[in-house]
């Protein structure tokens, strides 16, 4: 067969610039919503009443927005980038490539109107009703045309390892979509689960978990095998260990979920395999974590006076430790003091804000200016600021919230001699105020960063101009 | 839990779709010379 693509002499960029802008965008829209509904669980009063601003409604909002606009459109600029270059050919289709840029936008814009509109499926991460769900699987299986297309032409025999990493993400989240969203329509913009009681629970958390997996672990891994080594100049400490994390992390993660139905309808047993996979999953995540870092080895000083390499590294370091806790938490003894309380939801933010964030972050920097025949982003000083705004919001967060957990924990499961609960649940949430307050602090930080990253790109765009670039020879090396 | 009848049979063939990766990836001779892929993304642009 003959593909148009595979004969053309520049990359398709366009896709990748905006994805890349809309990256930053929905970041700040994202996050602007997290920091509204930290403020609303500090003082209540500020939903002010009106249905549409409730935390029930506007909390998927906020989990939606990071996640799939500000995370997906970060993977989708960077896989496009990336299998591009690392292919040496143009991507596979043009047009089905602008469908996807222009499907996902459509995609959220749907989720930001449906949600504060209350329609919901009522299934965390997987909230969009089911003409939404649709849409997605279309644009999912365009982006599967469109990727693995450019991998099919590639113009060299080896397949750099982010790309399986992208691959995976792909395949594998096109799958927990179709499995979990299954549901029998009841009207437009209405539905229920294929699914029921405990084997509905089992479902989400199977794709809610493989969700954290495949779409915020392995598509942001494939960003950190790519741009780290270019950042750092430098190639990844042990390209044989980079593989090796790969397929230690697919053929392991798919049975983690049920860590998060732990003490509850579903048979012991299952709650104890996901315990035993996600412990295992300790082993490739800190593989990985120290290929990534090591890579920097002999060249640590680049650190010193490179943000974005700082952004990349200490993403990480984030990603070490939240790989580490969460096994911890998977432990069925510990989850019993850290379920259901505030600990988990700082958790999450350690892998989101720490690992996801930060790459996401450090990628668009080093794509950005080259997106726009630049040489570096219009304020390094800026960068920096983001740096340092971003790493100590985080900071304040998890800090807040680790001890607003075991504090929860500790109260609700304290007894009096007599057998009565020492503390009523009020009593807990009174005890939770100041940490409340403080993680809202470290929220307006990291959007604070992120609203500097903004007015920086649209200064490096408009200062810069789109570029066509030449298809790289492939090396012979 | 009738669920596990459908997502345990799911992972298995999950499980022999990422083999079959591996096995494709092994014979087509992906992983020879590892030390000059890494260095090569380098030089690619």
């Amino acid at each position: 067969m003959n593909f148009p693509n595979a004969q053309a002499t520049v990359y398709n960029d366009k896709v990748v610039r905006q994805f890349a802008i809309m990256t930053v965008v929905w970041g700040v829209v994202g996050m602007l919503v997290g920091v509204i509904i930290a403020a609303q669980l500090t003082w209540p009063e500020l939903n002010f009443g009106i249905p549409w601003l409730s935390y029930g409604r506007l909390r998927p909002l906020h989990t939606n927005a990071v996640i799939f606009a500000f995370g997906g459109c970060g993977l989708f600029a960077t896989s496009y980038y990336v299998v591009q270059r690392t292919c040496h050919v143009r991507i596979f289709n043009d047009k089905l490539a602008a469908f996807t840029f222009w499907g996902w936008q459509a995609v959220i814009v749907a989720a930001a109107i449906s949600l504060p509109l209350g329609y919901t499926q009522g299934k965390e991460y997987a909230e969009l009703e089911w003409p939404i769900d649709i849409l997605i699987t279309l644009v999912w299986v365009a982006y599967a045309v469109v990727f693995f297309g450019t991998v099919g032409t590639r113009k060299v025999r080896h397949i750099y390892v982010a790309n399986w990493f992208f691959g995976s993400f792909i395949l594998a989240v096109a799958l927990l979509h179709l499995v979990n969203s299954a549901a029998i329509p009841a009207g437009f913009m209405k539905s229920y689960s294929a699914y029921a009681g405990v084997q509905d629970a089992m479902v989400q958390w199977w794709y809610g978990h493989n969700a954290v997996g495949f779409f915020l672990t392995a598509g942001f891994l494939g960003m950190m095998y790519y741009f780290i080594p270019k950042q750092a100049e430098r190639p990844v400490y042990s390209y044989r260990l980079s593989i090796v994390h790969f397929w230690a992390l697919i053929f392991t993660y798919m049975w983690a979920g049920p860590h998060h139905l732990h003490y509850t309808a579903l048979p012991d047993w299952t709650q104890s395999v996901g315990m035993v996979f996600s412990l295992i999953l300790l082993a490739p995540s800190w593989g990985g974590m120290i290929n990534g870092i090591m890579t920097l080895s002999g060249a640590w000083h680049k650190l010193r006076d490179d943000p974005i390499l700082r952004f990349l590294i200490v993403s990480l370091s984030f990603y070490g430790m939240s790989t580490f806790e969460g096994p911890m938490m998977s432990i069925k003894t510990v989850n019993a003091l850290s379920h259901y309380t505030d600990w988990t939801v700082g958790h999450v933010h350690s892998g989101a804000l720490g690992w996801v964030g930060l790459v996401t972050m450090g990628s668009m920097y080093y794509l950005i200016p080259r997106l726009f025949g630049q040489k570096q982003m219009y304020s390094v000083k800026a960068v920096e600021v983001h740096f340092w705004a971003a790493t100590v919001g985080i900071v304040i967060y998890i800090a807040a919230m680790w001890i607003a957990g075991v504090m929860q924990g500790l109260m609700w499961r304290a007894i009096n001699a007599d057998g009565t609960l020492t503390y009523t649940f009020v009593e807990s949430v009174k005890a939770t105020f100041p940490f409340y307050a403080l993680r809202l602090l470290g929220g307006l930080l990291y959007l604070g960063g992120m609203v500097i990253m903004l007015w920086n790109v649209l200064k490096t765009a408009t200062a810069g101009r789109s570029v066509s670039v030449t298809i790289a020879a492939p090396a012979h090396a | 839990m009738d669920i596990l009848y459908l997502l345990i049979p799911l992972s298995v063939i999950l499980v022999f779709l990422i083999l079959g990766g591996l096995w494709w990836a092994v014979h087509r001779g992906q992983f020879e010379d590892l030390e000059v892929q890494g260095q090569r993304v380098l030089k690619d642009d």
